[in-house]
């Protein structure tokens, strides 16, 4: 809502604050002052002048030659305007002036003619070009006739107005009236303010004899008033209420539709006029519409509509969308003569179905939608009426033809005292409350502690306590409140386990080296189902798509993390940021229907990606980079700071390298994968080798929770034994350690690969692979006996399973 | 014989004094003390000795091996200290050459600032919790004083997946699911953060998935003033105990009444800057007392429960406090923006 100070000074008087005063004043109290702006840049020394005589220039064909009264001196001036005539009021800078820009004018010399000074267009003194009327867009601006010669012409433009622009929540639609914001501004400033009366002459004959109304739904169109005004003469409308429309933001067009549009902006009450000549009968028939009828609104669109809309018809054909917008066939013309004002009330819920239908978003349908104030609908049509007898000749008839099943009455809210005190912390007295809602002028009968409140209809959004006691609040003052502190019983705040988990696990990730990055969990539908883990595409029915997506990219909801992670690895190598670790912990999106109807499963993983050099450092010759074994580790890692085992074992995922990808499992459970990007799609995003990996979080958190964490600390000695064994090169490491453990259990604790050789002395296609084991009974010394028998029975299993030789 | 053996004696130190390696003092360790030595063969020859006489050389011939002993050890000490200090000085190493670098990561800047709140509010005995991104109509906003056709719904136009599901568009619903788990008797204390959505175009300041962090008490005689000492207490942590805080009139279909928080600048404090708008104000968080419709939709008397509730995003205050100029940085995860706030 953008209020003009001048305008706002004229209901309510404000002076005695600058207008940054006033504007904390509004915020503080409540509505929030976005802005408070002059409407143009500072103009001095610009006059009104009198063209006396206009004259093709002698050496130029496209400029004029003319002698200006200016009042105290008649100026000869050149002006290239092509409006410019003999007998016009228009504004001149005379030589001093300042123009926006800081442009200064001077005396000067055009093509040999003195020019003392210059004819402005609005443009010229700083109006935006599209506040300014059509007819003066690619020329000089002229006053009307009655303006006197000499005046200064700044403020009859208006130009030194300052706009406030108010930034209103959706409950204060009250305020989208000058007569609401000066009611919110005397509370503010318990200053004094009330609409005024509306002051109509009528002529003797009845506006009934040329018009009736019917209304069909009348909870669509509780009340609809239809005013009669003849012989007026369309023309432009008065300077003053053009400047004050242009302040409003709200482009002048003609006087008809000025003065509704200024009674809209005055009382917040939208308004209509119809050419009577044009609308074909005198009937209003306002009715739901039609599905599929057609009508063609004021901006020559043709519009289809629909049951839930509401429209204004001649008993036939549809003349207007109720509150959204008029037709073409109706509108007022140069020519019109009479015309149907139309004041109503139409139901929030229908214009804002047909508003949003339509896409038509007027000054109109924004008021209608939030509800208007019932007992400003006829007076606003009165005031239009005045107006129109006032500024466009016209007639007013005598009476409203109206269909009237409105409700005018006042909201009855009973507060007290005491209970205001309890919610808001406060000792505020009877008297204080009582001042409260004499500066809101909300009338009110008094009990001792007790308060039964008359709600004006302008505020239609308090109807209960809690909202009156914001208005006790905000009018008390939020900044008077006490600072206090809950006083209820203390709960001992903090993280659950699997918060804290959680966070560890974040940390581990940072401390192992890579960065968190945070990727939109909405994906393109292709990403979606990429580099899925196999248990999560196990599950994943369906993926979750939105319904009405705003771009491909954004239009499906990620199965998986790592392509995100790799579209940032992609973004950063393209910026020549080459060796990178990221890490992700959020949630995935997995619906086990084929239609998607209930909530998905949103489970937590943690996912990494890494590319680039891991390790550099060149004066000590060392250099790695990223490889299975590093994304390995960081997930190893994982699995010693959760104490959970994992198991790697070879599988095939698309998009991922078919030789160097595995399962990641706990407790014989696949929870994850870990490889490296398929050369296809790394090529694709410009990327050297890149490794990933992706686990169940949620998963390993609920196993850690299950562990039991502490061991006792051996304290009898371990023995250790190496072996090396020959085996098939195709023979997982993994596996034959897993067959060590368990052949050697119980007391074999730990087994670790500490060679791997192929080539010389060994049989093309075999391999050497040398482990060493740990023997431990953490209740006794270990007998040799015990450990070679164990042992022998390693070497028979490992030969068994896996044709395992030792090494000789 | 005495004489003999003192003799001995002062030229063996004085060889010891002079020796200058440890071979070398090895050497006069064998010629002295070595059974071929001089002592030896002094011992050696006590047999000629009359009875009186054997044990007082005897005594002193000890005495003498002694002190060279004692002499030669200390010598050794001396010289292998030397010798290793030598050593040492030979490996002495440039210290200024660069390490070998150990890789350190760090956390997403969004995520240090949502720990830390979670962690000021921990402080004040708040718990935290969390909830499903993909959310029901009833939770979203139903619950939350939004029935179906409210014309609030227009402020955040919303990711629909079906008619009832959609990606929540703030992080209420938890405050909703978190009140209807209790029975309508006990209180609750919580915040929750988390990712939220919304029908925007991602540009500088807007973005399709953002954070929020939401706050909620209900309790009996809860007040309003109880609002501000508690995000007053929370505005001096986080942004510093010299800023102002300022609450004024707002709306919020779930609160009433409604408040919205403002801090003073830091950047002109106070004065009005192009920061703040010229006002000497940011606004920080939105709050008020929860609606009692949202109350009695999970269960509460709000006549004997009050509460109240705020709301922050941590995307707006990483960018009041650290100056992030686009709200997309927080999303194209640019290695060299996350690394610069690994410390924040």
């Amino acid at each position: 809502m953008l209020v003009s100070l001048n305008w706002l000074q004229e209901y309510i008087d404000v002076s005695r604050y600058s207008p940054e005063e006033l504007a904390e004043i509004i915020t503080k109290t409540g509505i929030e002052v976005e802005s408070v702006e002059p409407v143009a840049e500072e103009v001095t020394g610009v006059v009104v002048g009198y063209v006396r005589s206009c004259e093709q220039h002698p050496n130029a064909d496209k400029l004029n030659l003319c002698q200006v009264d200016v009042g105290e001196e008649t100026l000869q001036i050149v002006c290239g305007a092509p409006n410019v005539a003999e007998g016009q009021k228009v504004a001149v800078a005379t030589p001093g002036a300042v123009l926006p820009g800081n442009f200064k004018i001077k005396k000067t010399k055009l093509r040999g003619e003195e020019s003392n000074g210059m004819i402005c267009s609005l443009q010229e003194l700083g109006v935006d070009e599209k506040d300014v009327p059509k007819e003066y867009v690619d020329g000089i601006f002229v006053f009307p006739e009655d303006v006197e010669v000499g005046a200064n012409a700044v403020s009859l433009l208006n130009l030194d107005d300052l706009i406030i622009e108010l930034g209103l929540t959706p409950n204060r639609s009250d305020a989208l009236s000058m007569a609401g914001v000066a009611y919110e501004v005397a509370a503010a400033i318990d200053g004094t303010y009330e609409l005024a009366d509306e002051n109509v002459q009528t002529s003797e004959e009845k506006a009934a004899d040329h018009v009736s109304v019917v209304v069909e739904d009348s909870e669509a169109n509780p009340y609809y008033g239809a005013f009669i005004i003849k012989d007026v003469q369309v023309g432009p409308s008065p300077l003053w209420m053009r400047n004050r429309l242009t302040a409003a933001g709200i482009r002048p067009i003609n006087n008809v539709v000025d003065i509704t549009n200024y009674v809209l902006m005055e009382y917040g009450q939208p308004l209509h006029a119809f050419d009577y000549d044009r609308f074909g009968s005198n009937t209003i028939v306002t009715r739901r519409a039609k599905d599929g009828e057609k009508i063609t609104t004021l901006d020559d669109q043709e519009r289809t509509l629909k049951s839930d809309h509401l429209v204004i018809t001649n008993g036939e054909i549809a003349h207007a969308i109720a509150g959204v917008m008029g037709g073409a066939e109706s509108e007022v013309q140069e020519d019109t003569k009479t015309i149907i004002l139309e004041a109503a009330y139409f139901h929030p819920s229908v214009v804002r179905e047909a508003s949003k239908d339509h896409g038509l978003r007027s000054e109109s349908s924004t008021r209608f939608e939030k509800g208007v104030d019932p007992n400003r609908v006829e007076r606003a049509g009165k005031r239009a009426c005045e107006l129109l007898a006032k500024y466009a000749g016209g007639t007013v008839l005598e009476g409203v033809v109206s269909h009237d099943e409105l409700d005018r009455s006042e909201k009855q809210v009973t507060v007290n005292t005491s209970t205001i005190n309890d919610r808001l912390g406060t000792e505020i007295s009877n008297e204080d409350i009582a001042d409260i809602f004499r500066r809101l002028q909300f009338n009110y009968d008094q009990n001792g502690d007790e308060f039964q409140v008359s709600v004006p209809t302008r505020r239609g959004d308090i109807t209960i306590f809690e909202d009156m006691l914001e208005e006790v609040a905000r009018i008390y003052g939020y900044d008077n409140l006490p600072y206090t502190l809950p006083q209820g019983a203390s709960q001992a705040g903090g993280l659950t386990l699997e918060q804290l988990v959680k966070r560890k696990v974040k940390a581990y990730f940072e401390g192992a080296g890579l960065h968190e990055t945070i990727t939109y969990s909405l994906t393109h539908k292709d990403k979606a189902q990429m580099l899925v883990s196999p248990e999560v595409k196990e599950k994943s029915l369906s993926p979750v798509a939105l319904a009405m997506p705003m771009s491909e990219d954004h239009g499906t909801l990620r199965l998986s993390m790592v392509p995100e992670l790799l579209e940032s690895l992609s973004y950063n190598v393209a910026r020549k940021q080459e060796n990178l670790a990221f890490y992700e912990v959020g949630t995935v999106f997995i619906s086990e229907e084929e239609k998607v109807t209930k909530q998905p499963q949103e489970m937590l993983r943690a996912s990494g990606a890494l590319t680039g050099e891991w390790l550099s450092h060149p004066w000590q010759q060392e250099k790695k980079t990223v490889d299975f074994f590093v994304a390995k580790g960081i997930l190893e890692g994982l699995s010693e700071l959760l104490d959970l085992p994992f198991t790697y074992e070879k599988t095939k995922l698309d998009y991922m390298h078919p030789g160097r990808t595995a399962t990641v499992s706990v407790h014989g459970e696949v929870i994850g994968f870990v490889g490296q990007v398929h050369p296809k799609l790394q090529k694709q995003l410009g990327l050297k080798e890149t490794y990933v990996f992706d686990v169940n979080l949620e998963a390993l958190i609920e196993e850690y929770k299950k562990e039991e964490k502490f061991q006792t600390i051996p304290r009898h000695p371990s023995v250790s034994r190496d072996i090396a064994l020959v085996v098939d090169e195709s023979v997982p490491a993994g596996s034959i350690e897993k067959t060590i453990a368990e052949a050697g259990s119980p007391l074999v604790k730990d087994v670790q690969v500490f060679d791997l050789y192929q080539g010389e002395h060994l049989d093309e296609g075999k391999k050497s692979l040398a482990f060493r084991l740990l023997y431990l009974d953490p209740l006794r010394t270990l007998k040799d006996q015990e450990v070679e028998e164990a042992h022998n029975a390693i070497l028979e299993a490992v030969k068994n399973q896996h044709q395992a030789e030792l090494r000789g | 014989m005495k004489e003999r053996l003192e003799e001995l004696k002062q030229e063996a130190l004085a060889k010891v004094d002079q020796a200058d390696s440890v071979q070398g003092l090895k050497d006069v360790k064998v010629e002295y003390l070595g059974k071929k030595g001089p002592i030896t063969e002094v011992l050696r020859g006590m047999g000629k000795l009359s009875k009186e006489e054997r044990p007082v050389i005897g005594q002193l011939a000890n005495d003498v091996r002694e002190s060279i002993a004692q002499a030669i050890e200390t010598k050794q000490t001396a010289l292998e200290d030397a010798e290793l200090e030598k050593q040492l000085e030979e490996e002495s190493i440039d210290v200024t050459l660069p390490a070998r670098p150990v890789k350190v990561g760090g956390p997403h800047l969004l995520t240090s600032i949502v720990e830390e709140i979670e962690d000021l509010f921990i402080g004040m005995g708040f718990e935290i919790k969390e909830g499903p991104e993909v959310e029901t109509d009833y939770y979203n906003f139903e619950a939350l004083n939004l029935p179906k056709g409210h014309p609030a719904r227009d402020m955040q136009d919303s990711f629909y997946v079906t008619e009832e599901l959609l990606m929540r568009t703030h992080t209420s619903p938890v405050q909703a699911r978190t009140m209807g788990a209790k029975d309508g008797s006990e209180p609750v204390k919580m915040i929750c953060p988390g990712k939220v959505y919304r029908r925007d175009t991602d540009d500088a300041t807007h973005s399709h998935q953002f954070t929020q962090i939401e706050g909620l008490l209900v309790d009996k005689n809860v007040r309003m003033s109880d609002l501000k000492g508690v995000l007053n207490a929370f505005a001096k942590q986080m942004f510093g105990a010299d800023r102002e805080i300022r609450l004024r009139p707002s709306f919020f279909p779930f609160t009433e009444p409604s408040v919205e928080m403002d801090i003073s600048c830091k950047v002109c404090g106070g004065k009005g800057c192009s920061v703040c708008k010229g006002t000497g104000w940011i606004e920080i968080l939105g709050g008020g007392m929860v609606h009692p419709n949202v109350l009695e939709m999970a269960g509460y008397d709000p006549k004997e429960y009050s509460g109240f509730a705020f709301g922050m995003g941590p995307e707006r205050i990483a960018m009041l406090k650290y100056g992030v100029d686009d709200i997309r940085h927080f999303y194209t995860n640019d290695v060299r923006f996350l690394e610069q706030y690994h410390k924040a």
